[in-house]
């Protein structure tokens, strides 16, 4: 068991998270379908969590809490996805290479358990990096 | 009676499904049922009915709170903004019609603004690419009737686009596909073993950000070449295996996604697809279709091409010429760089879907964002106009992900007084003219 854990990040689209989008930014489902880190199991294993366990997963543009989770679209060890979205966008480099597109897949993060954190609102994770939260 | 509305294309994906069937109540202002669409596309026309939807326009007080105001108020707030704004990015586009595109970008002639699409964040790429070194490609429906062999390379439709693998790529009986699933050859490239790869007949397993290498050892093999042992996680033996069976096929067709366009390499991914496909031509007929995901990017991408040249990143700043340059005409370098002096966003939500680093510079700028619902950005805007959805509360043209042009239809009345993106966007031109002949 470790502290935490360097894993490649990757974020793409979920049938889950369109449904959520259509539901409406604020909904429940887009929250639940967003706001998580699909994760393998043996990861889980060695970071010494749950499934369904607050995490803090940190890059080198910046840092955001979701829930771990375990997935159908199977991943191998060492390999994690956080849907496309607010929470995701928060620890994704906006360096684009010249090509105007950042780099949304394939990025070391360190992911840390924190079961204590609480995870923000798909508006207020945007604002809260704005400076526009009102604590 | 409830009546049915039949043929409604779905305003969701760049599938852009046109077999719906929806009823709706004899007042044409409830949807009641949903027949033929995906999971998603169910959702976006159930969820209409759901209370809750803002009818007025709202400007942000410096409390942080938001007042309801006249659409006569925020039109003319908007048009100040982009007449006093030197440089401003106008972004979105691709959840709209191509009527009102036309309308907006008349604005940007007119007030120099930088018009860019959510290709810039989704297939951007795969567009440089294509002008690198061409595309051969053909539409979804002579992949239908033809495609024995295909391959979904970085993309998942399963989840991104439901109903493409039952309409288009994997299960219909077409003219020359009498045989359906059985007939063809499936096969997924993915470093996940997802809902596609299920469904496929071969899964390869390529390790993250080795597809331009893996792409690199199909078309060495593809000429007989020598290969090492292992390619991105992926034995040589396979390699050549699956590439002897694509030689077989009378119609083969790559569909790639976010997979390859995000990835290291980026452009250089869909290139060398591009030239693999080429390379297969040599021995039987082969096509590669990007799995463009807005239902209406592609249109996008098309009236902007047809009205400048360019796809999507297209600068008119300099008010009598269009330039376009990834990477400095690109809106998430725009805003980084802290480039632009305002925001104008419509049909899109950046603040979902943007790199933060992004957002937090376009949040310290005077932003106007046209949106049917409220989303992540509309909540850091200055003011947010509310309009009707297009494909459900009004119609208008789109193009699907191969480049056919498909029209959408109004299924409800949309909720009293709301207007349309035509209209609030010819308003905003017409006040904009009537300022710039002010000054």
């Amino acid at each position: 068991m470790v502290e935490k854990i360097t894993l490649n990040l990757i974020t793409c689209r979920s049938i889950q998270q369109g449904v959520g989008m259509e539901a409406g930014k604020t909904s429940k489902k887009y929250f639940d379908a967003c706001s998580i880190i699909e994760m393998h199991e043996d990861d889980m294993k060695n970071l010494g969590i749950l499934k369904n366990t607050n995490v803090r997963v940190t890059s080198a543009t910046g840092s955001v809490v979701v829930k771990a989770v375990t997935t159908r679209q199977e991943l191998v060890p060492g390999l994690a996805h956080i849907p496309m979205g607010p929470w995701a966008n928060r620890i994704v480099s906006a360096y684009t290479y010249s090509t105007g597109e950042p780099c949304f897949k394939g990025f070391p993060v360190e992911v840390e358990p924190a079961p204590s954190e609480q995870i923000l609102s798909a508006v207020d994770v945007v604002k809260d990096a704005c400076g526009l939260l009102k604590k | 009676m409830p009546k049915v509305v039949t043929d409604v294309t779905c305003p969701f994906c760049g599938t852009l499904c046109d077999d719906l069937e929806i009823t709706v109540s004899d007042d044409n202002k409830k949807i009641l049922s949903v027949k033929n669409a995906c999971a998603i596309g169910a959702e976006k026309f159930n969820h209409t009915k759901e209370p809750g939807r803002v009818t007025h326009p709202r400007m942000r007080q410096p409390d942080g709170t938001f007042k309801e105001i006249s659409y006569d108020e925020a039109i003319d707030f908007t048009a100040r903004m982009l007449v006093k704004s030197r440089k401003t990015l106008m972004y979105g586009w691709a959840s709209t019609s191509c009527q009102a595109m036309s309308i907006g970008h008349e604005i940007a002639e007119k007030v120099g603004g930088i018009v860019d699409n959510c290709a810039t964040v989704c297939h951007g790429s795969s567009l440089i690419a294509i002008q690198d070194v061409g595309i051969p490609s053909c539409t979804l429906g002579e992949i239908k009737n033809r495609a024995d062999r295909v391959i979904f390379w970085g993309c998942n439709p399963a989840h991104a686009h439901p109903r493409h693998m039952s309409r288009y790529s994997i299960f219909p009986r077409g003219f020359f596909t009498v045989k359906g699933h059985k007939g063809r050859k499936i096969y997924c490239v993915d470093c996940r073993h997802t809902d596609t790869a299920r469904v496929a007949d071969t899964f390869i397993q390529v390790q993250q950000g080795y597809d331009y290498e893996l792409l690199n050892a199909f078309r060495t093999a593809a000429r007989g070449g020598p290969l090492p042992d292992e390619i991105g996680g992926v034995p040589k033996e396979k390699v050549y295996e699956v590439v002897e069976e694509l030689k077989t096929g009378r119609f083969g067709v790559i569909f790639f996604g976010m997979g390859l366009t995000h990835t290291l390499g980026r452009n250089h991914n869909i290139d060398i697809a591009i030239s693999f496909t080429r390379d297969m031509n040599e021995f039987t007929k082969f096509n590669i279709i990007a799995m463009r995901g807005h239902w209406n990017v592609t249109g996008s991408g098309q009236v902007l091409s047809w009205q400048y040249g360019f796809p999507y990143a297209v600068d008119l700043s300099r008010l009598d010429k269009a330039r376009y340059q990834t990477g400095e005409t690109t809106s998430v370098d725009l805003l980084t760089r802290n480039e632009v002096e305002a925001c104008f966003y419509i049909a899109t939500d950046p603040g979902a879907h943007f790199p933060i680093a992004a957002m937090i510079s376009s949040s310290k700028k005077p932003t106007v964002t046209i949106d049917p619902h409220i989303n992540c950005t509309t909540e850091i805007s200055d003011v947010h106009i509310p309009v009707a959805m297009v494909g459900v509360e009004t119609g208008g043209c789109a193009y699907r992900m191969d480049n056919v042009p498909i029209e959408t239809r109004k299924v409800v009345d949309p909720p009293e007084g709301l207007l349309t993106d035509e209209e609030v966007l010819t308003r905003i031109l017409n006040r904009v003219n009537q300022l710039m002949e002010e000054a």
